[in-house]
Parts: C-alpha cells; sequence; structure tokens
C-alpha cells in the first residue's frame, strides 16, 4: 500500500479552495423490508430476516412499503425538501453477489424529496448553509464477508460470505449539491453536517442513527480549485466513513492529498477512496468515471408512489420540533449562557437536563450536575454521560437530600458512587453508609460544650462580638464528629449556646 | 361409478367435469386418473410434460371425493371447479414439484414458494397434473426452445404447437389436460392456441398476479388460462383472478362476471371492428378465409362489423423487440448461480465471482435467451437509451391511442391471431425475425396491456391445420371477449357439427415403435 503525499493543512488551505458534497445513507428503522415482508432486524443470525423476495427467487415482485415511503417524506420534509407529488423506482443493473437479483431497486431520476436546505451551526455559532440536490429512496444490498485474504478485501480472499439479512432494508440517500465557500472550516462543517442529518433522523424517530452499526453511512466527495476560479476540480468519493470524526479526518485528509497531487502538475483521478481509521489515511478504491453504465431504467414491477398533498400535510404536522429550534428554544427556557450552552451540548447532555427538569429539578441543579460530576465521572468511563446509568429521578432525589440537610455535597458525591454501583436508591445508600449529616443536637451540644471547654479565650471573644472567631469552634466540633456534623447548625448552636445574636 | 370410458371422460370440458363431479355421477380421483393414464399413453410423443405430478394431483383428487362423499357444509362450499384437474406452464413456481422456465440455468431448482395462481387453484382444490414444457424462459413461438426438447402439435406432430406455451396448448389440444395455465408476453397464450385449435385468454394486465410467474417482461407478462372451450377459460379466469397484495401492478377491479358474460349468450348490436393493418397482406389464404367466414356468422346474429384503423401498429413488433429484451436483460439477471439452479466453474484461470457468473450464464442459457439478453442490455446502454427503450415506450403510447380510437369505434376487435397456421418442427429456427413475426397480431394487446382471447375459427383449407381469431377489448372489458367469443364458438361448432378438435387426428398410445414418423423436430 504505497503512502500518498500529503500537503499540510494551512498550506492547501492558502493555494486552494475546497468544495465538497456529501451522500449520506440513512437506514430506516421500519418493521419490514423496503420491498417485502421480511423483518428489519439487525444482527441476527445470518441469512434469518429473508423471504423468497430478499434472495432474488424466481417469479417474485417487490411491494414497497408505506412506512418507508412515510419515513422518507418526513426525511426531505425535514430537509426543507419538496416533496415530489409523484415519484416512480428504477432499476441500476450491475451484477454483484451482494445484490441478489443483480440489480438494485432505487429512484434515479424522481426521487420522493428535493430541493431542500439545512443551516448548520459551526461551534462558534456561525451557521452555514447546506443545499441538498435529494432525498430518494432504495433497497440496502446484503453485506459480504471476505475471508482469508489480507486485507479483508474480495482480492485475494480465498471465499466470500453473504449475508442478505441486510439486503432490502429501506434506506433514504441524502444528496447534497456541491458545497462552496466552506474554506478551512471544510472539515468541521463535513462532521457538523453528517451530525446534524443524524440528529434529525433520530429525532423524527425513523432511524436508529447509530452510525458504529451503519445506520448511518456517509461517502465524502472532496475536489479542490484555485483560489477565484469558478470551474470544479476532478473529485474523489471516500466511501463509508462511519463515524463523526472519521468524516472530519477524512476530508481534512482528502484535501491535504488532492493539493499534494496539484501541486504536482498531476491530475486528480476521478474514483473512490477507502477510508482508513487506524492510519487516518484513504487509499484507492476503483477508478468510477461518469460513464458507469448501471443502465437504468423504470422499474417495470412497481407502480408509481403517489404523495397526496393532504398527506404530506397530515406527515409535516405530526413532525417534531427541529433539532435546532429546540436548542435555541431550551437554552431560552434554562436562561444558560451561549458558552454554558454549547458546553452542555458538545458535553451530549442536553437530552438528560432536560429530563431532569422535567423530573422536578432547577435549571442551575441540573445543569450542575450533568456538567460537573457526571460528565467527569462519565469521561473516567469512556462512556457517554447519559449511558452512565444515572436518571434524572436519581438526580433530583440526590438534590433534595443535599437541600434538606441530610447530606452535604461531599456525601452526595459517595452516594451517587453507591447508585452507580447498584447499591440502590439514594436514600437507601445514605442510610447503608451511615452518610447522613449528624442532625441529633445532643451528640451535637456534648461536643460544642467539650470545645468551648478547650478554648475558653475563643469562647471569651465571640461573647464579645468577635464573631468571625466561631471557626475555631466549629472546627474543633467537626473534628470531634469526624465531618458528619452540618457545619451551619454547629454555628447555630453554638451562637445559641453563648445567647450571641448571629 | 361412471357409465363414460375413459377417453370419453377426457373429452369433456371442464364445465361438463364440474357438473359431473358435482352431481357424483364421476369421482375426481376417476377423472384426475384417466387425464394421468392418456399422459402417460401419448406424451412420449407430444412431450408436453416436463413433470408429471401424479401423486400429488391423486391426492388432492381424493380429498375432494372425500368431501363431496361426506356432504354437508364442507361439500357446499367446494369450488365450482374442485376436483377438476389443471396442468400448469413450468414458469409459475410450485412447491412440491420442479419448476425450470424451460431452461438447463434451474434444472432440479425447486421453488420454496407457490405463485398466487397456485396458491388459488390448490384453495379451489384443482388436481395439478403436472409443468407443461415451453420456451425457455418463454422466449420464443414454437417451443423449440425449450432447453428439454421440442412439443409437437397434435394435429400434425411435424409441427409446432406454437409458443411459447406450445406445452400448455398441445396439453389441452390432446386431452392430456381440460385446462392449463399459459402464461402470454407477446401472444404465448394466443398463438399456442391458435395452431393447436384451443382457447387462450391473455387478460387485462394486471387482472390475474403475476406473483410467482418467472419475469421474462414485466410490463407485458400475464397469466391467462388455457382451455377447450370459452366458458372453459372464463371459470379459470374467476379462479386465478382478482387482487393480490404481492403484485403492486395487480388491479382491484373483482372481475367476477366473466362466467355470467360467457353464457350471455347474444351480440346483437355489438360493434365489432376489423383492424385494417391485421389481416390480408402477409396472412395466409385459409387464415383470411375462416377470419371472414367468421366475420360473417357474427354478422348474421346480429352484430355489425366495422373496419377500424391502427395505423402505428406497424411499429408495434420493432418496439417490442426492444421493451421486451431490456427488461429481460435486467429480470434474468438474477440467474448467476450464486444462490440456486445450476453453477459452472471455468475450466481453468481464476475462479473469481465474475467468471462463475460467466461460465454458469453461457451454459446454461440457450442462443435464444441470450440473444435477447444481449439485444436489451444493448437497447439500455447509456447513449442507446433514448434511441431504443425511450423510443419504444413512445410506441408504446401511439398503439394505446390507435386502440382507444379504435375502441371509440367498436366494442370489440377482431383479427386472426396468427398470420399462418402450425409451421414444420425446425423451419423458422434459423430465421428469428421470421419466428418473431408469428406474434404481429398478437404483441399489440400486451402492449397496451389489453385483454385479448384466441378461439378455434377452423381449418385453413390449403393444409387443414388449425387457425385462430382473436377478440380484443378496452382494458379490464375481459367479461365483452368472454361473451362474443362464446357467441362466436357456439356458431362455429353449429356450423361444423361440433367442437373443432373432435376433427383432430386421433392420438393412440405407440403400439408399434412410432419415434420414425415424428422424427422432424431439429433441437
Amino acid at each position: 500500500m504505497s503512502t500518498d503525499a500529503i500537503l499540510s493543512f494551512e498550506e492547501a488551505m492558502e493555494k486552494y479552495d475546497p468544495v465538497l458534497g456529501f451522500e449520506v445513507h440513512v437506514e430506516l428503522n421500519t418493521k419490514t423490508k423496503m420491498f417485502s415482508s421480511a423483518p428489519n432486524v439487525f444482527g441476527d443470525e445470518p441469512n434469518t430476516n429473508v423471504n423468497e423476495v430478499d434472495l432474488g427467487m424466481p417469479g417474485v415482485l417487490p411491494v414497497v412499503n408505506k412506512t418507508a415511503v412515510e419515513s422518507s417524506i418526513k426525511i426531505g420534509l425535514a430537509l426543507n425538501c419538496k416533496i415530489a407529488e409523484s415519484c416512480r423506482f428504477a432499476r441500476k443493473n450491475y451484477f454483484y453477489p451482494d445484490t441478489p437479483k443483480n440489480f438494485q431497486t432505487s429512484q434515479y431520476d424522481e426521487p420522493i424529496a428535493y430541493d431542500g436546505y439545512l443551516d448548520i451551526e459551526l461551534s462558534d455559532g456561525t451557521v452555514f448553509r447546506v443545499e441538498i440536490e435529494r432525498a430518494h429512496m432504495e433497497e440496502d444490498a446484503g453485506k459480504l464477508t471476505h475471508m482469508g485474504g489480507a486485507t479483508g478485501r474480495i482480492q485475494g480472499a480465498d471465499y466470500s460470505l453473504v449475508d442478505y439479512n441486510r439486503s432490502g432494508v429501506p434506506l433514504v440517500e441524502i444528496v447534497t449539491k456541491p458545497i462552496e465557500g466552506a474554506g478551512s472550516r471544510a472539515p468541521e462543517l463535513a462532521k457538523a453536517y453528517v451530525a446534524a442529518v443524524r440528529e434529525i433522523v433520530k429525532n423524527l424517530g425513523v432511524s436508529d442513527a447509530k452510525m458504529e452499526r451503519g445506520n448511518v453511512r456517509c461517502d465524502a466527495n472532496v475536489s479542490l480549485r484555485p483560489h477565484g476560479r469558478e470551474r470544479f476540480g476532478i473529485r474523489s468519493e471516500t466511501k463509508n466513513v462511519n463515524s463523526l470524526r472519521a468524516v472530519e479526518h477524512a476530508v481534512r485528509y482528502e484535501i491535504q492529498r488532492h493539493a499534494a497531487v496539484l501541486d504536482s502538475g498531476e491530475p486528480v483521478i476521478q474514483e473512490t477512496r477507502h477510508w482508513h481509521e487506524d492510519t487516518r489515511t484513504t487509499t484507492s478504491g476503483r477508478a468510477k468515471s461518469d460513464a458507469d453504465d448501471y443502465r437504468y431504467f423504470p422499474e417495470p414491477d412497481l407502480v408509481p408512489v403517489l404523495a397526496s398533498r393532504e398527506w404530506v400535510e397530515e406527515l409535516r404536522a405530526t413532525l417534531p420540533e427541529p433539532p435546532a429550534a429546540r436548542r435555541k428554544r431550551l437554552q431560552a427556557d434554562w436562561g444558560y449562557s451561549d458558552l454554558e450552552f454549547r458546553d452542555v451540548v458538545n458535553a451530549g447532555v442536553m437530552d438528560s437536563i432536560e429530563e431532569t427538569i422535567a423530573a422536578g429539578a432547577s435549571a442551575s441543579v441540573a445543569r450542575k450536575w450533568w456538567m460537573g460530576e457526571i460528565v467527569g465521572r462519565a469521561k473516567t468511563a469512556d462512556v457517554d454521560p447519559s449511558e452512565l446509568g444515572v436518571t434524572p429521578e436519581t438526580i433530583v432525589e440526590l438534590n433534595k437530600l443535599v437541600e434538606g440537610g441530610k447530606i452535604n455535597n461531599k456525601m452526595a458525591s459517595q452516594v451517587l458512587e453507591g447508585v452507580l454501583a447498584g447499591e440502590g436508591t439514594p436514600a437507601e445508600i445514605v442510610e447503608k453508609r451511615g452518610l447522613a449529616v449528624v442532625s441529633d443536637d445532643g451528640p451535637l451540644l456534648e461536643a460544642i460544650d467539650a470545645a468551648l471547654a478547650a478554648q475558653p479565650d475563643v469562647a471569651e471573644k465571640i461573647r464579645s462580638g468577635k464573631l468571625q472567631a466561631i471557626g475555631a469552634i466549629v472546627g474543633g466540633v467537626m473534628k470531634a464528629t469526624r465531618g458528619q456534623a452540618d457545619a451551619g447548625r454547629v454555628k447555630e448552636l453554638i451562637l445559641e449556646k453563648l445567647g450571641v445574636e448571629g | 361409478m361412471t357409465e363414460l370410458n375413459n377417453s370419453e371422460l377426457i373429452r369433456l370440458s371442464a364445465a361438463q367435469l364440474a357438473a359431473k363431479l358435482a352431481a357424483r355421477e364421476v369421482t375426481s380421483v376417476e377423472v384426475t386418473q384417466a387425464y394421468l393414464d392418456r399422459i402417460a399413453d401419448v406424451d412420449g410423443q407430444v412431450n408436453a410434460f416436463l413433470h408429471v405430478n401424479a401423486e400429488e394431483a391423486l391426492a388432492v383428487a381424493a380429498e375432494v371425493d372425500a368431501i363431496r362423499a361426506a356432504g354437508g357444509a364442507e361439500a357446499e362450499a367446494l369450488h365450482e371447479l374442485a376436483g377438476v384437474p389443471i396442468a400448469v406452464k413450468d414458469l409459475i413456481v410450485t412447491i412440491g414439484q420442479p419448476t425450470t422456465a424451460g431452461s438447463k440455468i434451474l434444472e432440479g431448482w425447486h421453488s420454496p414458494y407457490d405463485a398466487t395462481v397456485i396458491k388459488r387453484l390448490r384453495a379451489a382444490k384443482m388436481p395439478i397434473l403436472g409443468k407443461t414444457n415451453l420456451d425457455e424462459f418463454a422466449m420464443g413461438s414454437s417451443t423449440e426452445h425449450s432447453a428439454y426438447g421440442p412439443t409437437r402439435n397434435p394435429w400434425d406432430l411435424d409441427r409446432i404447437p406454437g409458443g411459447s406455451g406450445g406445452g400448455s396448448a398441445a396439453a389441452v389440444a390432446a386431452f392430456e389436460a381440460p385446462l392449463a395455465l399459459g402464461t402470454d408476453t407477446g401472444g404465448s397464450i394466443r398463438q399456442p392456441g391458435a395452431v393447436t385449435g384451443t382457447v387462450g385468454m391473455k387478460p387485462t394486465y394486471g387482472a390475474v398476479s403475476r406473483y410467482g410467474a418467472i419475469a421474462m417482461a414485466s410490463s407485458l407478462d400475464q397469466i391467462g388460462p388455457v382451455s377447450r372451450t370459452v366458458l372453459d377459460s372464463a371459470l379459470l379466469q374467476e379462479v386465478i383472478g382478482g387482487h393480490d397484495p404481492f403484485d403492486s401492478t395487480s388491479l382491484t377491479d373483482p372481475f367476477d362476471t366473466l362466467v355470467a358474460a360467457a353464457k350471455t349468450g347474444n351480440v346483437t348490436g355489438m360493434k365489432i371492428g376489423i383492424i385494417k393493418e391485421l389481416h390480408g397482406e402477409g396472412y395466409q389464404a385459409g387464415v383470411e378465409n375462416r377470419f371472414n367466414e367468421s366475420l360473417e356468422l357474427l354478422k348474421e346474429a346480429g352484430a355489425e362489423i366495422v373496419e377500424v384503423s391502427c395505423p402505428n401498429f406497424k411499429y408495434a413488433l420493432g418496439a417490442y423487440y426492444l421493451i421486451m429484451p431490456s427488461e429481460v436483460s435486467s429480470n434474468l439477471a438474477k440467474f448467476d448461480g450464486v444462490r440456486y439452479g445450476l453453477r459452472v466453474l471455468p475450466k481453468d484461470g481464476p475462479m473469481t465471482i465474475e467468471r462463475v457468473m460467466a461460465a454458469t450464464r453461457a451454459a446454461g442459457f440457450g442462443d435464444e435467451v441470450k440473444r435477447r439478453i444481449i439485444l436489451g442490455t444493448y437497447a439500455l446502454s447509456a447513449g442507446y437509451y433514448d434511441a431504443y427503450y425511450g423510443s419504444a415506450q413512445k410506441v408504446r403510447t401511439l398503439i394505446q391511442r390507435d386502440f382507444e380510437a379504435a375502441f371509440a369505434q367498436a366494442d370489440v376487435l377482431i383479427s386472426p391471431t396468427a398470420p399462418t397456421t402450425a409451421f414444420k418442427l425446425g423451419e423458422k429456427l434459423d430465421d428469428p425475425l421470421a419466428m418473431y413475426l408469428n406474434d404481429v397480431a398478437t404483441i399489440p394487446a400486451n402492449m397496451a396491456g389489453i385483454p385479448g382471447l384466441s378461439l378455434p375459427g377452423g381449418l385453413a383449407d390449403e393444409d387443414g391445420l388449425p387457425v385462430g381469431i382473436q377478440l380484443l377489448a378496452p382494458a379490464r372489458e375481459d367479461a365483452r371477449l368472454y361473451r362474443v367469443g362464446a357467441v362466436l364458438e357456439s356458431l362455429l361448432e353449429e356450423k361444423w357439427g361440433g367442437p373443432l378438435l373432435d376433427r383432430a387426428p386421433v392420438l393412440k398410445a405407440p403400439v408399434l415403435d412410432s419415434s420414425s414418423t415424428i422424427a422432424g423436430g431439429s433441437n
């Protein structure tokens, strides 16, 4: 595997202007497949979620999944697209063993959704509009596993296994128009765009949106042109970049690679590239020209998909609040500063905070817990904060214990640890671990008497109005009670005892 | 139980058999066994069947007999055709029997599912006698392109039985089955019907589910009945037809007035249109004579004969031979040796998936299939699509408009089904274009999705072979064809003094080796 020359990103940006384009495939989470009644389930025993249609048996016919059409329309609407009143499927003909019919049923020149846009907010709050060319319906292919070779690719493999469970899973492919003007923010925009699409389909409930499972897959197109030139350069298409971080890295790498190729005076080759997470580089796939001949023609086994305006409006009415609008609303409701809110979003705890507030906590308390104790622990455990196992109810209960003076903040951290260790509810843990702040005044009064007797001069100072001297007595009491006393209460009792107004 | 002997029993129509079964004058087992015996006796000469399904057919027959014998609600609920046996073109998938499509590439393959029409036959408890021969993947007009040898015409064993459904037509004509299922993409039900003296109906596109019919050209294919009488076809279409959620192109119309239409018995005041472009030049004189005779009879029965013109029909054959192979090239891509059917490994060189697919398809497909795949692949290619597939689709629209204009002037249209009577085996095998011309009168109906019925019109004077009369109606008006067809059939039979098939030569079980007299085939 030869290593391609690259330019530094800064130098590439000095010389060239990047143009991006994305094809994002979203697997829909319908109960059944795009054209058959077989279950659409991830991770089952290979070749069990298939019927004669998915296997391309002789004589079978496809039937369009209505829920998949609904989901596609919802995605189109969320991407501000127009929805076609009538659209058709076509056959994309090519021989490959992951495609049982040796053609893929896909929309070609009549997508269900077209001409949309998505406003992408970058980390500093800049909003960048990405134009959407189309969102069309198609079916997924089966999954090939190449055995025996060194690379895991078909070349050099001894044999290949095919799992048709994924064959026929409904997909929506979202294609952008060429994205110009991102400049050095292109890698960041790439990541933010895919994140936004993922967030939208998750928010719509039409996809499980798990990139690690391939529910959302991104092909990233990159080309460079010298600054000031209108005509696009030749593009590469990096296939199946399947994490947000990888999208950013792949775009960055391709910009650097293209720049080096152009600098050497060679033309960029129009081709697909494979992304390698380990080296964070791409390697050449197969040459791809616009002349690839898939012999598309309208799918004669299906009738046109009709989306009446009434139906589209019905679906529009069911759409949840768009994620960007929701963020604006939540920030206003919670009264967080821009910085505080961005930190919350970046830490991935916005939903958890919302749920915690709904469960009865104040906005500031919810933020304090999630952005402090929980984010810290999640980082240590290397999991998402929401996956740590802390429920909104736990936070509310913990906070009540603190506010009610039952425990102090230091103890609360220990109680949380107990909750995460599965020891029970906060109240149970306080009980079991004997963590309660000492609230019976009897033992406290004894300790206070002892402390006052031990430091009579300090007691005298307090009596004479030098209240700041009280710390020495409180310290003695806390020492005697091993920190379990409520310092505020101790202070009150001392003043009471000495007959001084606090 | 029956007073009829077997040779009388097998000559009864399906409707007559159904009546005798209902009256318990005969049992389904007797009927089914009589047909199985007939197949055993004569199919060595005819080669209509690729597979005989004796055991299952007899079991279904016995079940029907048991239900009838027990009486009561279950017997009452039996379908009219329950116990009446049927043969199925081997393009239609069946559990429990092989399905080959007449191709080596599917030799030995068993479908894991039943076609919708098969489910409906089973629901009606009609014993399935077996699977009938066809041109490979239904591509041909003579059944000579079957990988399993040609079927022979019962009227003359040296001649073709038509195609692609020659097996179904010959089985019915040779009294090896009272009914059969066919498929019609460009005439594969009607043209075999014409040359074997049987009735063949291509229903409106979408009137019968295609689920489980191995696709040749999806936008043209249609399953339909093959029978010896018009009423029998109507009875069978009512069994197999109606909406099917597994076929998106299936219509929701009930098509439940077909039998009633076949029993209407008059054509008074109906306008019957002769299509100017579908007779005359290029049509055999004996075909023209029988056609004119039918027109006279219809006129005498009170129909008004008008002439209509369909000027774009001259482009139909050319457009058909672009659309059909285009769809064929895609539909047959799945036969690659990866998941089922034949797998052939390359003799030498690297064992890559592409080379295994190529070797399998090279060995598994016959010449006519390859010819159409290549033609269709070319027609769909970038740079040629508009000129070929695109233009052909425009012609298709023009043909539909021609029909619309014609049906504004006539209730049904009439023409000869095929330009000639049955030709000799091997005669056109080396001349694909001459073979394609056989379908010139049947193709327009497929291009427009309208129903077409072929019924026997008599024998050509010059060769004594059957001539077919084709009736065409607007989409969804299948009932109209059964009405006119049944009237014309009764007028003709009155003239002949009985069914045309009564005049066919008697096929007998070979006592002596008769292979020397039927060695005309070149396959």
